[in-house]
């Protein structure tokens, strides 16, 4: 890491990093959950969605975070008070592992994996687990039909997303991501390397069975029958309130920001301009 | 080495409690959560030995798969939350027993061949190495099992599907 020519040493790299990670993840949750929750699908319904906190409401959800902090911190009765505070952390917990093998500029990368996207499958999966505690410790039967829809339905759509992925790999040759990176950036199309060989171009079919399959892993529309509202009401999270659901809240448009960013590092030659070099 | 030391400690601390709480805890879905801090640690181990594809292999397999399965089978039997009277069996010595014979056997076993050999200072091994080695070297015991899991996974299907004629036998 020398952006600035300064060397630093590895406890200070970790403290650096760890700040960056922890401040990016809840940010791109709320831009996200700006964007598509409160405005897009607003557009979609013809209406405008939140314009009164600040300018066309872009404020709104920091003022909706900073009520979930004031909520009262509720159990259910009968609920397994241990596994259902630890629920909504292990699913944010996957998606903090989730960002460490995301480049995002030659040097900007948390830790650089010899394993990248195995890795990175590999953390997205432990985000199953903290949605089965969840549901069973509510001691609800909404909650636990949610979690056991929402298991199936992650465990399902992870087989496309795996092979979407084997693609990629075999034509750059390495699961480093990084390594993904720069194998699209010095590639050549035909022998014309400018603009690089971005895998879209030979794998599309593989990226539009990413993007599928990664819509069905957050359980956004329309693959959202695990938190169907008018079947099972929320799902998982039925019994969950304030910073508890929010834990929830970031963790789903957080890895949604990561799995975005993994599709352009994959598909669409990441943080590699064309003209510039790598 | 210090440091590596000093996290196996904690690591096998970890590992060990959350195995004796597998057997002692009385709910079903709470021994199944502290088998996977075990499985966690046992791949923690892997990484401090710098074997880091086998360490993300035992997370995406034993933790996103197999105690997911064990979950999915807890939960749609209808685990209770809370403390369960019939979840101690009456073999619980002799299991012991044997629970500790096997151990002294592997302890003494790990003894005897490795004796007092080191680790070298560097073990780490790239994903390029175990692809090599298992497409050359292993390439016929990989082949077998790759066999053999797909007729698994081909009975599990031919039994878990029923012919259309047998449901109207059922009806």
């Amino acid at each position: 890491m020398s952006i600035f020519a300064i060397e630093l040493a590895f406890w200070q790299q970790t403290i650096i990093k760890m700040v960056v990670v922890a401040a990016v993840i809840p940010a791109a949750a709320l831009v996200l959950g700006y964007v598509f929750l409160l405005k897009m699908m607003s557009f979609m319904q013809s209406r405008l969605g939140p314009m009164e906190a600040g300018p066309h409401g872009t404020l709104q959800l920091l003022a909706d975070g900073l009520k979930f902090l004031q909520k009262e911190d509720i159990f259910p009765d009968k609920a397994d008070r241990r596994l259902f505070a630890l629920a909504p952390v292990v699913v944010l917990v996957s998606t903090f592992l989730l960002f460490v093998a995301l480049p995002v500029s030659p040097e900007g990368i948390v830790a650089r994996l010899d394993t990248g996207i195995f890795y990175a499958l590999a953390v997205s999966s432990l985000s199953v687990v903290g949605i089965m505690i969840a549901g069973w410790s509510s001691a609800n039967k909404y909650a636990l039909m949610g979690s056991l829809r929402a298991a199936g339905q992650l465990i399902a759509y992870e087989l496309p997303l795996v092979l979407a992925v084997v693609g990629v790999v075999i034509q750059a040759g390495t699961l480093d991501l990084q390594g993904i990176v720069l194998a699209q950036a010095n590639g050549e199309i035909f022998g014309w390397g400018a603009i690089g060989n971005p895998f879209i171009l030979t794998q599309f079919v593989g990226f539009a069975i990413f993007l599928t399959a990664v819509q069905a892993e957050l359980t956004q529309p329309p693959f959202d029958m695990p938190v169907a509202e008018s079947e099972i009401v929320g799902g998982y999270q039925v019994e969950y309130t304030g910073f508890r659901f929010l834990f929830f809240f970031m963790a789903e448009f957080g890895t949604a920001f990561v799995f975005a960013g993994l599709a352009s590092v994959l598909f669409l030659g990441g943080w590699y301009f064309p003209g510039f070099d790598t | 080495m210090v440091a590596q030391n000093i996290a196996f400690g904690v690591m096998v601390g970890i590992m060990g409690l959350s195995a004796i709480r597998v057997v002692t805890t009385r709910n079903v879905v709470h021994a199944a959560l502290y088998l996977m801090v075990v499985l966690a640690t046992v791949a923690g181990l892997f990484l401090l030995l710098g074997a880091e594809f086998l360490g993300i292999t035992q997370v995406l397999i034993y933790i996103g798969a197999v105690i997911v399965l064990f979950l999915f089978g807890i939960m749609l039997t209808g685990a209770r939350i809370g403390k369960e009277k019939l979840l101690s069996h009456r073999n619980k010595v002799p299991a012991l027993m044997i629970a500790t014979v096997i151990t002294a056997v592997s302890i003494y076993a790990a003894i005897d061949y490795f004796g007092a050999d080191k680790l070298p200072e560097e073990t780490r091994t790239s994903t390029k190495e175990v692809a090599n080695s298992l497409f050359s070297q292993y390439i016929i015991p990989f082949e077998v099992a790759s066999v053999l899991l797909l007729a698994a996974l081909i009975g599990a299907i031919v039994i878990a599907r029923r012919e259309p004629h047998e449901e109207n036998l059922t009806k």
